[in-house]
């Protein structure tokens, strides 16, 4: 009998992120569509509605592309999170770790190292698609600062709840298409498809103010748009202090709803 | 020592009594083999067994420990090997053992057990393009990685062909004399009889019979049947009556001696010739 210690969970999180990482840039398919699918719907965006500048000195396309970040989160985060875990329920991963000593936590952290790459990653075309295409000024140091903690609360709720939602999608097959439901509707509804959010009815804003997508979009605007644009917002302000607020609730609902509904296995009763 | 030892193990699925009371016993070192049509309760006890399911009655120790509730420690003692997953396609054989090799705390090396479950010509392919048989060789590959000292085996060989089949009985029973004790499903009888010291047979969440392959449901008292030109006779020793036949100039040209199969015995007591 062996008396060596247990790996630790860290160490085990590591490796099984590198591996995730590994099977997803061998994956083709799931690389060009989740991950260049944002920066196309940018391209397509920010040519169609012009890079004709407002008062502000702010063209459509540089508002989309600011915004889009949120749909880029949402597409790594979320979709790659949910849809993944409904796929290692079905292909037998969560089966085949369940019979090792690794634990949920450690597979938890995998996954979320694929995400935070993915996101980087992500967020790093958007703002090049933006910078190089649409003009798109990179902002200051306190500006790069609040992107930071926006990027992190955002890729961690959207992540969590990922988590929680995949335990609803019995298929793999259909994940995509479940997931894509609240992806795209609250894009719609949350200022990022369309913008200013204030040409959309005041109860659809209320809506959308209880998730995250409004106050990612929101505060990845104040990022890389000027001070001014802030008129444009539904309450006429950045509302930084509220983002931290909603997107921080997020998460731990997120938490919550992930420790609550997280299942190893398909019928586990 | 025991390995596996369950009493009155139950498992109810929706008013369906599953597992209806099994007990058994498992020795360390000992090969068992749990036989049974499709519906059975094979499955579901090896799963109670691995701590993958709760089961609703009964008390089950797997190396000492309550299955339903043992931790990491325990799950490092044990290996489980899958019968259907298709994970990890995108990886190499090398690199998916190593990943799973580094989840225990003493395995052993990768390249070991490639060697041992015969994929070393393999080890850099992608699983994706493995063969159905050389797809479940990993599955063994990395149910043994951790240097368990016992292994769940749940049907394993289904879907291979002959030699692959013969290939993995080696296998087996190469980790047998290592002393891992193995605990496999399978409805092959041919299976069981190669591989199994002893074996149960599960019908309709009971076990109706256990035994060793030879004397299983009364196999060894079972007699012959003795058949040669136009005539059959069924006697529990065949010596008596050849004896006859050869001195009453018989023709024998076509004499056979039939004893029953494990088969024969295991359609019997699954009710299936009723």
């Amino acid at each position: 009998m062996s008396t060596a210690a247990l790996p630790s969970t860290f160490g085990n999180g590591l490796s099984r992120g590198r591996v995730e990482l590994l099977m997803f840039v061998r994956d083709r398919t799931a690389l060009v569509f989740t991950f260049l699918f944002p920066a196309l719907l940018l391209l397509l965006f920010g040519t169609i509605f012009g890079k004709d500048q407002d008062q502000a000195g702010v063209s459509a396309s540089q508002v989309y592309a600011a915004s889009m970040i949120a749909y880029g989160i949402l597409n790594t985060g979320f979709i790659t999170m949910g849809a993944g875990l409904a796929l290692d329920r079905e292909d037998g991963t969560l089966k085949r770790l369940r019979g090792t000593p690794l634990t949920v936590t450690a597979y938890l952290i995998g996954k979320l190292t694929l995400v935070l790459f993915l996101s980087v990653a992500e967020a790093a075309v958007l703002i090049g698609v933006g910078a190089l295409v649409f003009d798109l000024k990179l902002p200051d140091a306190s500006h790069w600062l609040t992107f930071a903690w926006l990027f992190v609360l955002s890729v961690v709720a959207c992540s969590l709840i990922g988590v929680a939602v995949s335990a609803i999608v019995r298929h793999a097959r259909t994940a995509g298409a479940i997931l894509n439901v609240p992806v795209v509707a609250l894009q719609f509804i949350s200022g990022v498809f369309i913008h200013p959010i204030t040409q959309l009815p005041h109860w659809l804003i209320n809506i959308a103010s209880i998730f995250p997508v409004k106050w990612m979009s929101q505060g990845f605007r104040y990022v890389f748009l000027p001070d001014s644009m802030k008129s444009l917002e539904a309450a006429g302000q950045w509302e930084l202090g509220r983002t931290a607020l909603v997107l921080g609730a997020w998460c731990v609902i997120g938490l919550v709803l992930c420790l609550v509904t997280f299942r190893w296995s398909e019928r586990d009763r | 020592m025991t390995a596996i030892e369950v009493q009155g193990l139950r498992k109810v699925y929706r008013g369906h009594e599953a597992v209806a009371g099994i007990d058994l016993a498992v020795a360390r070192g000992e090969v068992f083999a749990l036989l049974g049509p499709n519906g059975a309760g094979k499955t579901t006890t090896v799963e109670i067994l691995e701590g993958h399911r709760r089961r609703d009655g009964g008390e089950v120790r797997v190396l000492g420990e309550d299955p339903g509730a043992a931790g990491r420690a325990w799950r490092a003692r044990i290996g489980v090997v899958l019968q259907d997953a298709d994970d990890a396609a995108d990886l190499t054989v090398r690199e998916m053992v190593r990943h799973i090799a580094g989840f225990y705390p003493d395995p052993r090396p990768a390249d070991e057990v490639i060697e041992l479950v015969g994929l070393t010509a393999k080890r850099n392919s992608k699983i994706r393009a493995l063969s159905g048989g050389q797809r479940r060789r990993v599955d063994v590959a990395l149910g043994i990685v951790g240097r368990p000292e016992l292994v769940f085996l749940d049907e394993p060989t289904t879907g291979f062909d002959p030699q692959a089949r013969r290939q993995f009985w080696d296998l087996i029973r190469a980790l047998a004399a290592e002393g891992t004790t193995i605990l496999l499903t399978t409805h092959y009888l041919d299976e069981a009889e190669a591989l199994a010291d002893r074996l149960a047979v599960l019908a309709d969440g009971r076990i109706v019979a256990q035994g060793t392959p030879a004397t299983l449901g009364g196999r060894a008292a079972a007699g012959a049947k003795v058949a040669w030109k136009g005539h059959t006779e069924q006697v529990a020793d065949p010596t008596p009556l050849l004896h006859r036949l050869v001195a009453d100039n018989e023709d024998l040209s076509t004499l056979t001696i039939t004893r029953p199969t494990l088969e024969d015995i295991y359609l019997n007591l699954i009710g299936a010739d009723r």
